[in-house]
C-alpha cells in the first residue's frame, strides 16, 4: 500500500469515527445547585490521570490549563498542537457533551497519532468541586468562554463567575496565572469585568499584551458557541484578568 | 401520592432540632440551646441568669442552631433558623448586638479579639460584623451584615478561627474544610484561601482546632458523616491522620458494608490537644481521643459505654475544671404537639481516661453532685428529675439522626427515580 493511500484511508476512518453532534442531543442548561450523582475524587491525589493522558504517564507533568464549562471541546483542540507538553483538562457538567468530547479526543488521537494527547475531559461540576482536581497554585490558565448568562436577579448565584467562586479560581491558579472570561451577552460581560474589577487577587491586562497573546484571539472563534456568534453577526465581551500575590 | 406524604413527613422532622451546650473558657456559666430558648447558669454565683433583651422578647422565635462564647468569655453569640444574630455579653448577660441574617444560620463564631461576629448562612456564605466596644448602653439594632467569604451553594457546618487567629475554618457537606486567611482590613472580604482539607468521604459535621505548645503550632481535627475523625496540618491542607471511629467502636463492623454510617456530630477537645472527645450519633456514651503530638497521630482512648440509654447531641469540655459536659435532648414538632427536653450529664476527672498518673478516677458525676446541683439543673434541664422519658428521648434522637441525614447527606437516587424526580420538577407542575 502506497503513502498516498493509506493518507486516504487515514482520513476517512478520521470522517467515520469522529463522533456527530446530532447523537448527542443535550440540553442548554444544567442545575449547578444540585447534589451531583457521579463520581467526584475526594482530593486531587485522589485522580489517576494516566488514563486521561496515557503519553504523559511517566512525564510527571501537572495539569496547567482549565476549560470550564468547556462545551464541545472547540478550545481544547485548538489549543492543544499550540501547546503540545502542556497537560489541559476541560470540564462539562452535561453528561452528554462531556461524552462526545471523550469520544472526540479519543478520535483525534487515533487519526493524529501522537496528536491531541495532552488534553482530556471529565464531567464534574466545576462550581461545586474544583479543589478537588487542583491543588494550589497549579494551574496557569483557566477559561471560561460563553457561560450561561442566568438572567434572573434570583439566578445570579448561578452565574461562573462571581466573588466567591473567584477566591476558589484565585487558589488554583498560580500567581501570574490568566483568567480568560467571553461571551455574547453584554449584561454577562459587564457583570464578568465587574466581578474580576473589584477582587482584590485579580489585576487588568493591557490591550498590548493581550495583542500579543496566541491564546486570546481564540476566544471568539475557537468554541462551537463563538463561531455561532460570529455566523449571526453578534458582538462579544470578554475579560481577561491576571492572577496577582496577595499583599495585606 | 404516597411518596408525596412521606417526603411531608421528613420535612416535619427536619425541624428537629438538636439540643447544644457551650461553656465559658474558665468555666464561669455554662450555656444550654433547647430549640428557640438560650438556658444560661452562673457557676460561680450559682444561680439561674436571665437574659435580657431590648430589641424584642422572647430574643429567638426559632430553633437555635449555633451557640458559642468568645475566646477570652466575654461574649457570647446564638443564632438559627429565625435569622438572627444574637451577641450577650456575659457579665451582665445583655444583648448588645441582633444581626439579621437573609438566610437561616446554620454557625456562628466570634473573632479571637472579640471585635467581630461572624456566622454562615444555609447558602454557605459566611457574614461579618463589627461589634463596638462602646457597648455600655448602647444597643445596636437591625444591623446588616457584610459578605467575608463562600462555599458554593453549600450548607455549611462549622466556623471556627485558628487558635493564632491568622485563620478562619469552615467546613460544609459537600466534604470540604475550606482554610482562609482572615484579613487585616475587612470590607474587603476575605479572598486568599491558605488550603482545603479534602479527604472526608461524606459531609463534615464539626471543628475543632488544638495548639500544640512544645511545636508552636496548629492543628485542625474534624468530625465527619463518613464516621472518622482526622487531623490536619491546615496551613498546608495535609492529611495527618484517620481515626475510623466508627469501626473502632463497633458501631460498624469491617466486614459489612453499612450504607450509613454512625456520624460523627460533635467533637471538642482541650486547647493543647491531650484530649478530644467526640459524639457519634446514636452511640450511648463518648469517644475519647488522644492526639499524639509527636507522631502528629489521634488515636482511640477510651469508649466511654453510659447507663439509661444516654445518646448525647451536643458536648463540651471544660480544661480548667477538668470536667467534660453532655447534653442529650432536642426540639422536635412532632403530630403530637412539639416537645422540649433535654437531659444533662458530666464527667469529673476526665483526663485519667489519657494519662496514667494516680489519682481520682472519672466518675458520671450524680445529679447532686454537679456544680451548681439541682438549681443548675432545674435552669437547664427545665425539671431536676427526668425518668420515664427514655421512650421521648429515643424518638428525639432519631428524629434529629433524620434531620440531620436530610440535611447533610447527599442522597442517592436510582436511573428510574432520578427521572421521576426530573419529570415531577416544580418549575414542570404548573405547565400541566
Amino acid at each position: 500500500m502506497s503513502k498516498n493511500d493509506n493518507k486516504i484511508t487515514e482520513g476517512k476512518r478520521q470522517s467515520a469515527c469522529l463522533p456527530r453532534k446530532r447523537f448527542y442531543r443535550a440540553r442548554a442548561h444544567s442545575n449547578p445547585l444540585s447534589d451531583s450523582h457521579f463520581p467526584i475524587p475526594f482530593s486531587p491525589a485522589d485522580t489517576d490521570y494516566s488514563q486521561h493522558y496515557p503519553n504523559f504517564v511517566h512525564s510527571n507533568l501537572k495539569i496547567q490549563f482549565a476549560d470550564i464549562g468547556c462545551g464541545f471541546g472547540g478550545l481544547l483542540i485548538k489549543l492543544s498542537p499550540l501547546f503540545p507538553n502542556t497537560l489541559m483538562l476541560g470540564m462539562e457538567l452535561r453528561d452528554k457533551v462531556s461524552e462526545y468530547v471523550k469520544e472526540r479526543i479519543l478520535a483525534l488521537r487515533s487519526s493524529n497519532l501522537g496528536q491531541y494527547e495532552n488534553i482530556s475531559v471529565v464531567r464534574t461540576n466545576s462550581m461545586k468541586y474544583l479543589p478537588n482536581y487542583f491543588g494550589k497554585a497549579q494551574l496557569s490558565k483557566m477559561f471560561f468562554l460563553f457561560p450561561d448568562p442566568h438572567f434572573k436577579e434570583k439566578n445570579h448565584r448561578r452565574r461562573v463567575i462571581s466573588i466567591p467562586l473567584l477566591d476558589e479560581y484565585a487558589y488554583v491558579l498560580d500567581v501570574g496565572g490568566i483568567i480568560y472570561t467571553i461571551t455574547d451577552v453584554e449584561e454577562l460581560g459587564d457583570w464578568m469585568k465587574h466581578c474580576l474589577e473589584t477582587h482584590p487577587l485579580f489585576a487588568t491586562i493591557t490591550d498590548e499584551e493581550l495583542s500579543v497573546d496566541p491564546v486570546f484571539e481564540l476566544l471568539a472563534c475557537a468554541t462551537e458557541e463563538g463561531q455561532k456568534v460570529a455566523r449571526n453577526g453578534g458582538q462579544t465581551f470578554h475579560a481577561v484578568y491576571r492572577r496577582i500575590a496577595f499583599v495585606e | 401520592m404516597e411518596e408525596e406524604i412521606l417526603t411531608e413527613e421528613t420535612r416535619r422532622e427536619a425541624d428537629a432540632a438538636p439540643a447544644l451546650i457551650s461553656i465559658h473558657p474558665l468555666q464561669k456559666s455554662i450555656a444550654l440551646a433547647l430549640g428557640s430558648e438560650v438556658r444560661i447558669f452562673d457557676l460561680e454565683k450559682e444561680n439561674a441568669v436571665t437574659l435580657t433583651d431590648e430589641a424584642c422578647s422572647p430574643s429567638h422565635s426559632d430553633a437555635i442552631r449555633a451557640i458559642c462564647f468568645g475566646a477570652n468569655g466575654s461574649l457570647f453569640a446564638s443564632a438559627g433558623d429565625d435569622k438572627l444574630v444574637k451577641v450577650w455579653r456575659t457579665d451582665t448577660w445583655h444583648c448588645i448586638k441582633t444581626v439579621h441574617s437573609d438566610k437561616r444560620v446554620s454557625a456562628v463564631a466570634i473573632s479571637l479579639d472579640g471585635l467581630f461576629v461572624t456566622f454562615a448562612d444555609k447558602f454557605g456564605i459566611v457574614w461579618i460584623e463589627r461589634l463596638e466596644e462602646d457597648g455600655q448602653g448602647q444597643i445596636s439594632v437591625g444591623t446588616k451584615a457584610v459578605p467575608l467569604l463562600g462555599h458554593y451553594c453549600s450548607i455549611i457546618t462549622s466556623l471556627k478561627f485558628s487558635p493564632d487567629g491568622r485563620f478562619i475554618a469552615t467546613a460544609d457537606r459537600d466534604f470540604k474544610i475550606r482554610i482562609t486567611v482572615f484579613p487585616k482590613c475587612l470590607p474587603k472580604g476575605a479572598h486568599e484561601i491558605q488550603s482545603f482539607c479534602l479527604g472526608h468521604t461524606d459531609f463534615v459535621s464539626c471543628l475543632a482546632f488544638i495548639h500544640l505548645p512544645d511545636f508552636r503550632q496548629s492543628l485542625l481535627l474534624s468530625g465527619s458523616g463518613d464516621a472518622t475523625v482526622r487531623l490536619w496540618d491546615h496551613v498546608s491542607g495535609c492529611l495527618l491522620d484517620t481515626c475510623d471511629i466508627g469501626k473502632q467502636a463497633g458501631l460498624l463492623k469491617s466486614n459489612e458494608i453499612i450504607k450509613d454510617f454512625p456520624a460523627v456530630t460533635d467533637i471538642n477537645a482541650f486547647p493543647d490537644g491531650s484530649l478530644v472527645a467526640v459524639v457519634i450519633q446514636g452511640f450511648h456514651g463518648v469517644v475519647i481521643l488522644k492526639c499524639d503530638v509527636s507522631s502528629r497521630s489521634i488515636f482511640v482512648a477510651k469508649i466511654v459505654s453510659m447507663e439509661e440509654n444516654f445518646t448525647p447531641t451536643s458536648l463540651v469540655l471544660s480544661s480548667s475544671a477538668n470536667m467534660l459536659w453532655m447534653v442529650m435532648g432536642a426540639t422536635n414538632v412532632s403530630k403530637s404537639g412539639s416537645s422540649e427536653l433535654a437531659r444533662l450529664l458530666v464527667i469529673s476527672n476526665v483526663d485519667k481516661y489519657v494519662s496514667n498518673e494516680q489519682g481520682d478516677c472519672p466518675v458520671i458525676l450524680e445529679d447532686k453532685n454537679i456544680p451548681g446541683g439541682e438549681k443548675l439543673l432545674l435552669k437547664l434541664q427545665g425539671s431536676v428529675h427526668l425518668a420515664k422519658q427514655d421512650a421521648a428521648f429515643t424518638a428525639a434522637a432519631a428524629a434529629v439522626k433524620v434531620a440531620m441525614q436530610n440535611l447533610l447527606a447527599k442522597k442517592q437516587y436510582s436511573v428510574e427515580k432520578r427521572d421521576l424526580r426530573k419529570r415531577n420538577r416544580n418549575d414542570r407542575k404548573f405547565k400541566k
